[in-house]
């Protein structure tokens, strides 16, 4: 049924395409795993008649890799987080979006027009946004979960049951918030402060796990879980219990971005497509589905409503700041691996 | 015989000696580009400097080989001591597969040795019974086991029926489970060369060790077992192989809460880490280690079956 649906919808696309003539082609996306649903890209392909080809990866480390591996020249676009586009920019492996290319551009929400990142949105574009933090279980502990203690010092009553995401980034920048450090500090003592606190951290916990954070909290196997707000809704969802913690310390935020890839064999299928995604109602279709926020304006009318109240993307006034991962220069970053490697070794 | 036999080969190789090699071309072709070049990609690799997030500049260095093998603190300027953390990767990895290798055995033993007992027109069905559930996919299976092992999983709720215990068993996330995890896996690898072994066993070699006043335990031991060892020699490796470079049962598992080999490598080429000379380095390490118990079971078989020649 699926594949006659796409079946149907490719063969309404080709003759939309035909009788266009000009906006037929093809592209080619890198993205994550669960993040843009089916329906919006089979509207994209009736829209302008481009067929659309998807592969998916689980982390933006992994994505990096195999780009470099040989992916290049493969892809149109991918869907880097914040500071991966950053390090993408920095190892040229963007293309740059020329000035009036993408029509939709003044979509995009005033707080968002400079990012860090790709200040100007020079290569890319937002998609989601939201933050990484963690949940707890209250049935198993009632008392105060906004602070960072949970995960690195936490009450007998949680110790042995946290599940932490297996990625050094998240895990480490949560550490330096904890320590009240700057993140990819070069400072010797801090980073060996940091060292010597996941040391006797890590002896409280229990897995880690990224794929499956949401399911091990869901079903009941670890009683605090890191993880990022829209899988915090819907583990919520699914055991009333769960709450979404904001670390009076302050938390993670993140933004994913559709960036232009360099040597992009379908360059104008490529813009066609971000241009797409800056339609407040098609992005709209990507937060209904993943429930993260999307750094457009005029999105409002079209967001299922119940996403206005969800409390995981609402920080209550305590709320620590939200920060970005940072990139860290290659000789901090070589001692945040051997961190990372003490922590797991 | 024995001229008959020399002189038809010398006919059939005259006959297609010119085209043999073009024959075999397409199996050696296939074996340059599908072995030999990757693991000579990577030893060139181990041997090369590292690209900060990835990749590699093409300048020789042992600095791979150095960091797996030399501890130079967290800051990499202290005079350098004998690395342990690799070391006690590598060890924990061997010492798990070789636990999943053992009990496989133990288990897998005697239901190879049951199955070949049957009569020859049941056979058939037991071994279709032993590969049954491998025809789902491994990560689905190992899913699967966690959804079992787990706290507040079957296991536990059986066992808190029965009484036996008052509060669920931690399984989950422990070495027990990837233990569980891993032979799991791998058993089928373990019978299906055993039970091979144990159908051509001539049995009448046990009637004949019983005539001779031969208890069932000696005959076991003294006339079975040599007799299907090459099955049991190749059971223990295949299981071995694959669960010392095994991180499925581990990650799922085991929690991922310690490196094993496989996430290790994992980890150079697809974690933060990016230190693709190092991931390099640490597989041909592993390769090495494979290929020196690989020769010494290879060596010990030979040994054995000149012993048992007369």
């Amino acid at each position: 049924m699926h594949i006659f649906a796409k079946t149907a919808a490719t063969a309404v696309a080709l003759t939309l395409g035909a009788a266009s003539a000009s906006a037929e082609g093809k592209l080619v996306i890198y993205h994550w795993f669960e993040y843009i649903p089916q329906e919006l890209l089979d509207k994209f392909t009736a829209e302008t008649g481009i067929e659309v080809t998807m592969d998916t990866y689980d982390s933006n480390e992994a994505m990096l890799a195999s780009l470099k591996a040989g992916g290049m020249g493969t892809y149109d676009v991918a869907v880097p987080g914040d500071y991966m586009v950053a390090i993408m920019i920095g190892e040229g492996m963007l293309d740059e979006v020329g000035d009036g290319e993408l029509k939709n551009k003044g979509n995009i929400a005033p707080e968002w027009a400079d990012p860090s990142f790709d200040p100007g949105w020079k290569h890319s574009i937002p998609y989601q946004w939201g933050s990484t933090s963690f949940m707890v279980d209250t049935a198993v502990y009632d008392g105060d979960i906004d602070t960072t203690d949970i995960l690195f010092d936490p009450p007998a009553a949680l110790s042995g049951k946290i599940n932490m995401l297996d990625s050094q980034g998240e895990v480490l920048a949560m550490a330096a918030l904890h320590l009240g450090i700057p993140q990819c500090s070069s400072d010797r003592e801090q980073l060996k402060a940091m060292n010597d606190m996941l040391q006797n951290a890590k002896t409280h916990w229990a897995s880690f796990n990224s794929d499956t954070a949401k399911e091990v909290l869901v079903s009941g196997d670890a009683a605090v879980g890191q993880i990022y707000d829209g899988f915090g809704a819907k583990a919520r969802a699914e055991r009333g219990s769960l709450k979404y913690a904001f670390p009076t310390q302050g938390y993670v935020a993140w933004m994913d971005n559709v960036v232009l890839l360099k040597d992009a064999p379908n360059r104008d299928s490529a813009i066609a497509f971000m241009d797409f995604l800056l339609m407040p109602e098609n992005i709209a279709a990507v937060s209904n589905y993943a429930r993260y926020g999307s750094g457009l304006s005029g999105v409002g009318e079209y967001l299922d409503p119940e996403l206005a109240s969800l409390p995981e993307s609402n920080p209550p006034a305590s709320a620590g700041p939200a920060v970005f991962i940072e990139v860290c220069d290659e000789a901090t970053q070589a001692v945040y691996d051997q961190i990372w490697t003490n922590v797991k070794k | 015989m024995a001229g008959a036999a020399a002189a038809g080969g010398s006919v059939r190789s005259d006959t297609y000696a010119s085209v043999r090699n073009w024959l075999l071309l397409p199996s050696w072709a296939g074996l340059a580009i599908f072995v030999l070049a990757p693991v000579a990609m990577m030893l060139v690799y181990s041997f090369l400097t590292k690209e900060f997030r990835g990749g590699v500049i093409w300048e020789f260095t042992l600095a791979a080989y150095d960091q797996f093998f030399f501890d130079r603190g967290l800051f990499g300027d202290e005079p350098a001591k004998i690395e342990w953390t690799y070391i006690l990767i590598f060890w924990r990895s061997i010492w798990q597969a070789g636990l999943a290798t053992l009990l496989a055995l133990l288990i897998g033993f005697p239901t190879a040795y049951f199955i070949a007992t049957r009569p020859a027109h049941t056979r058939t069905v037991w071994v279709f019974l032993i590969t049954i559930p491998y025809w789902v996919n491994l990560l689905i299976r190992t899913v699967s086991m966690k959804f079992l092992l787990r706290d507040q999983g079957p296991l536990n709720d059986f066992l808190l029926w029965t009484g036996l215990i008052d509060d669920p068993v931690r399984i989950i996330n422990t070495n027990a489970a990837v233990q569980i995890g891993l032979f799991y896996s791998y058993l089928p690898f373990m019978v299906l060369p055993i039970y091979a072994s144990v159908e051509r066993y001539n049995f009448a070699l046990s009637e004949a060790a019983a005539d001779l006043y031969a208890d069932k335990w000696t005959t076991l031991r003294r006339i079975v077992i040599p007799s299907v060892r090459p099955g049991i020699v190749a059971g223990c490796i295949l299981v071995f192989v694959p669960s010392l470079g095994a991180f499925l049962a581990p990650d799922l598992l085991g929690g991922a809460r310690n490196f094993m080999i496989g996430s290790l490598i994992e980890e150079q080429f697809k974690g933060n880490a990016g230190n693709w000379p190092f991931g390099a380095a640490a597989s041909m390490i592993l390769l090495t280690l494979v290929l020196i118990i690989l020769v010494f079971l290879a060596r010990q078989q030979a040994r054995a079956e000149r012993e048992a020649a007369p």
